[in-house]
């Protein structure tokens, strides 16, 4: 998992797969990091993820309450098409754009 | 001829397991030539019965025992995942879309919900203190 700030956006460039398992240490860097980086929106990339199942789902809406308490908000990108399909089933994508690239995501957030 | 195969594994209820589980069946399941995407399906509902087990079943106590049974006929293929947990109150009532109890810990609600997405059958029984049976079913395609 790499992070970066870009303005006032933390990049979350997530990897491998994301279960109940590992959900536990990225959502520990992630808030680690948005504190100490005082970070207002979120960005996560997601092209090096292979897999997600829907406690990633929860792990989103988690940092999306997040990024709101912060005055933020949350952003995706990269997203690969079977996990698009998982955040359509969730309704997730409400709370979050998924955006077709990194540019347009940094525009939109800002 | 008809193709018939069945294994068996069971491991201890910990979240380290989730991917051995999805893992484990993946292997035995390309020996029917699934596509891509009917393998992605059926990992995505073996993770989330798996980690309902874990979960809920276990209520995160690492020493319970999860059973995954799994056999195929010809290019129907079935899943059981057993778990001797705390069971279900109310199935009916877990299995609606975005139900959860655990709400201090981020659960989106939606395991069964994908299991029933990823495959043409599930079937769940449970009874509290006994624990929970969810048995799954795909026809992969021609």
């Amino acid at each position: 998992m790499e992070f970066y700030m870009l303005d006032s956006t933390l990049v979350v460039a997530l990897m491998g797969e994301i279960d109940h398992h590992t959900c536990v240490a990225i959502r520990q860097a992630v808030d680690r990091n948005y504190q100490k980086k005082r970070a207002k929106n979120l960005l996560f990339d997601f092209e090096k993820v292979t897999f997600m199942d829907s406690s990633g789902i929860g792990m989103l809406m988690g940092r999306y309450r997040l990024a709101a308490i912060g005055g933020g908000r949350i952003g995706l990108y990269n997203v690969p098409k079977d996990i698009e399909r998982i955040l359509k089933m969730s309704n997730v994508c409400k709370l979050m754009k998924a955006y077709s690239n990194k540019q347009e995501a940094l525009k939109e957030l800002a | 001829m008809p193709k018939r195969n069945e294994m068996q594994i069971q491991f201890l209820s910990q979240s380290v397991n989730e991917a051995f589980a999805r893992v484990a069946i993946s292997a035995f399941i390309t020996q029917l030539d699934p596509t891509v995407e009917e393998l992605y399906d059926i990992k995505m509902a073996v993770s989330e019965a798996v980690t309902n087990a874990i979960i809920h079943g276990y209520e995160d106590k690492e020493d319970g025992i999860v059973a995954i049974k799994c056999g195929y006929q010809d290019k129907v293929i079935d899943i059981t995942i057993i778990d001797e947990g705390k069971g279900i109150k109310s199935v009916e009532e877990a299995m609606q879309p975005l139900y959860t109890t655990s709400l201090e810990e981020e659960r989106a609600g939606l395991g069964f919900t994908v299991m029933q997405e990823m495959m043409d059958e599930v079937e769940v029984c449970s009874h509290p203190g006994l624990g929970t049976t969810v048995k799954m079913k795909k026809s992969l395609e021609k």
